[in-house]
């Protein structure tokens, strides 16, 4: 145990970049035709991107991505911005997620994580969570769960990326 | 396993002194969730009194990663384990540690890992931790990606249960082909192909005195994925070979599971129609396990996964020693400006499905059905048997009306087959209404209601009431994107026993600040199935404080 929490510590000293500011980690989701790419090839030409955790029969997650969906056009006219919506859905939902987005006209880039390898690599708790990544692929900010309004302050910040200010929060 | 651990120790110990002056130091990452709940007696609930006064559950992953090495661990600790979880995790300790190495072409895992094949019907291995589930493999796992469209993985461990490990050793092979990245003549195809298959086998010595049990047993399965513009079918069929074992009461039958479904899309409109058989294919890594325990494969429920508190009151489980289900479900918006659509558009799903038994006859007129120690029964394969296991028709409709008003309707009947589900005698019928309305007051401010209603049809037999009728009100009020406050009132009216129709209070308050997230919940909570991702646990009813904190880093 002591040697655990030695060596925890040296870790944890050593290593001072955590994962605000850190690359989009790497891990195999699959496209919706069922194709495998890695998740550290996402990028956006140089603009932010949103990446947002959700599932199919999760309310707080879609009730946040019709709220975005309905800004969508402006926010990437505005910005450049993209969002990559990742469904968490396992096998009893996964085949449902494309119809579903069809169904509710959602542009969203989407993709399967229905292993949740990449949802592990981003230390995901629970569904909606949602990150920001600069366009240095670097993520800035994150947050997890969903209020009406969050929309408005994630775009705020999308703007401050967009305009070369940095995220202090 | 304190090898292995020191191992992997070691090796994190000597790639931080290493790296400390390095150019690339790596990153650290992790998240940590604690609960715990002070409990209060409540006899009129059956909120039994908790003699610790408080019981907590936690844990905490912390992963290093750099360029192609990763490494990480997750402590767990249950002081005591919360009700409803099982008592088995009582203790804490290091759960999960792998190293890792990924350079496109192979990967290769050590120590625990998590994986899938195919859709699960052979192999799934997954954490729910809300749920305290964790069938986790220690051992080994190697991915390779040769190119053109192939991927392979093969795998070799035993299975986590609780603070230990399965008896069983598990061995599995898994193979992709995306045939258009593979053959010249299919590049360029509108059509996408994708075929896959799947070997799973599993150890176990026969210490049976009674039976000659199979030590190896051994499955196969096959799937098939074909796209071509909005069309999407897929189907996979697995087989086992005879595996007697407490789940499906010692019987020497091979298992056989088939899923398919079939989905059309286009902007606007959604719609799947999904079919399964399951017959005998209950897949443990411990033939004695019983529960949500050492299981290998995953078996998904073909019904909608309901999130409305009344309407997630009775849901389905699968049936692993056999049934047929079919399931249809559609997504469409009415356009903007259209009749139904509205100034803003409106959304509508429906869903139905339906779960039914297997047909299972005789072996042998001696012999009854599911007798152990035979082959148990026999089954025509597409004659559905007589007892129905579970029926929903349910339809949301979804509007906006104005800048500051949204709001959502949904209609559910449902029948329950408590016997099978449970197993406990009874089979209900319910309808349920759902509303819900969102004002927004500001652009920060919010005020969100549910109204929701159980309607428990009469029966002159108790058991086919269960607790009645429910009555659910709820009020959030939210501050963007930092605060939330609720109040619920979950009322029992239609209990049965007229001294039990009881209003259950509920306030929950919480912060928000990135990811990072502390909730609070005091009042009282109705015993119940709680489900997430489709398997569940049974949570008795309990009364008090709660509190959840949550983060990641």
């Amino acid at each position: 145990m002591k040697t655990l929490f030695t060596s925890l510590a040296i870790l944890a000293f050593s290593a001072t970049c955590f994962a605000q500011n850190s690359p989009v980690p790497s891990a195999d989701i699959k496209t919706l035709d069922g194709k495998t790419v890695n998740t550290s090839s996402f990028e956006n030409d140089g603009k932010p991107y949103v990446i947002s955790f959700w599932a199919t029969w999760c309310k707080p997650c879609i009730r946040e991505l019709t709220a975005i969906a309905e800004n969508y056009e402006d926010w990437q006219e505005e910005t450049g911005m993209k969002l990559i919506a990742v469904s968490i859905d396992d096998a009893r939902n996964s085949r449902k997620v494309m119809p579903f987005i069809n169904g509710m006209g959602w542009d969203y880039e989407v993709y399967l994580d229905a292993n949740q390898d990449f949802k592990r690599k981003m230390n995901v708790n629970g569904v909606p969570h949602t990150f920001l990544v600069d366009g240095n692929n670097k993520i800035v900010w994150s947050h997890n769960s969903y209020a009406a309004g969050d929309e408005y302050h994630l775009y705020e910040l999308i703007e401050k990326l967009s305009n070369g200010e940095s995220i202090d929060e | 396993m304190n090898n292995l651990r020191k191992k992997v120790l070691g090796g994190l110990f000597l790639f931080s002194s290493s790296f400390a002056f390095a150019q690339n130091p790596g990153q650290i990452s992790g998240n940590f969730q604690v609960d715990f709940q002070v409990y209060q007696p409540d006899s009129l609930i059956g909120a039994e009194e908790v003699p610790e006064g408080l019981l907590m559950n936690g844990f905490a992953n912390v992963n290093y990663t750099r360029d192609e090495f990763s490494a990480g661990l997750r402590y767990e600790s249950y002081l005591n384990p919360m009700l409803g979880f099982d008592t088995r995790y009582k203790g804490s300790g290091i759960t999960y540690r792998y190293a890792s190495y990924d350079n496109g072409f192979i990967k290769a895992t050590i120590g625990n890992f998590y994986d899938q094949f195919g859709s699960g019907l052979l192999l799934r291995a997954y954490e729910e931790r809300n749920l305290g589930y964790d069938n986790a493999f220690d051992g080994f796992h190697i991915a390779v990606n040769p190119g053109k469209g192939v991927r392979l993985k093969a795998l070799i461990g035993k299975q986590r249960a609780f603070f230990d490990y399965s008896n069983g050793i598990v061995r599995g092979f898994d193979g992709e082909w995306v045939l258009n990245e593979g053959l010249k003549s299919m590049e360029t195809s509108a059509t996408t192909v994708i075929v896959g298959g799947s070997f799973v086998s599993k150890f176990q010595a026969d210490q049976d005195p009674f039976y000659k049990l199979p030590e190896n047993v051994a499955a196969g399965s096959g799937r098939l994925n074909i796209i071509r513009g909005g069309f999407d079918f897929f189907t996979e069929y697995a087989y086992k070979i005879n595996d007697p074992s407490a789940a499906n009461g010692f019987i020497y039958k091979p298992g056989e599971a088939l899923l398919v479904t079939a989905s059309y899309s286009r902007k606007g409109m959604g719609i799947i129609l999904g079919a399964k058989r399951i017959d005998n294919m209950d897949f443990r890594s411990d033939r004695t396990a019983t529960g949500n325990v050492l299981l290998i494969n995953y078996l998904p429920a073909l019904t909608k996964q309901h999130t409305y508190t009344i309407a997630a009151f009775y849901p389905y489980a699968t049936q692993p020693n056999g049934e047929l289900g079919v399931q249809g479900e559609l997504f469409y918006t009415f356009k903007k400006g259209s009749f139904l659509g509205g100034k803003y558009g409106t959304k509508l799903s429906v869903n139905l499905s339906a779960a039914q038994s297997i047909e299972r006859s005789p072996i042998h007129d001696t012999i009854a059905v599911g007798e152990s120690g035979t082959l148990g029964y026999e089954s025509e394969f597409l004659t559905p048997g007589e007892t129905v296991y579970f029926r929903d028709f349910n339809f949301t409709l979804t509007k906006k009306f104005s800048k500051k008003w949204k709001g959502s309707f949904m209609y559910m009947n449902q029948s329950y087959n408590k016997a099978v589900i449970e197993g406990k005698p009874g089979f209900l019928k319910n309808q349920i209404l759902v509303a819900e309305a969102q004002y927004k007051i500001n652009t920060r401010h919010s005020i969100r209601m549910e109204a929701q209603g159980l309607f428990m049809e009469d029966d002159a037999n108790p058991d086919n009431v269960d607790f009645g009728s429910w009555a659910l009100g709820l009020v959030e009020y939210t501050v963007a994107p930092h605060y939330f406050v609720a109040v619920q009132d979950l009322y029992n009216y239609g209990n049965p026993d007229k001294t039990r129709r009881i209003h259950y209070f509920l306030a929950s308050a919480g912060y928000v600040k990135g990811s990072s997230r502390i909730a609070l919940n005091y009042g009282k909570q109705r015993a119940g199935i709680f489900c997430v991702g489709g398997i569940c646990r049974e949570v008795p009813a309990s009364s008090g404080l709660s509190v959840s904190i949550t983060s990641s880093f």
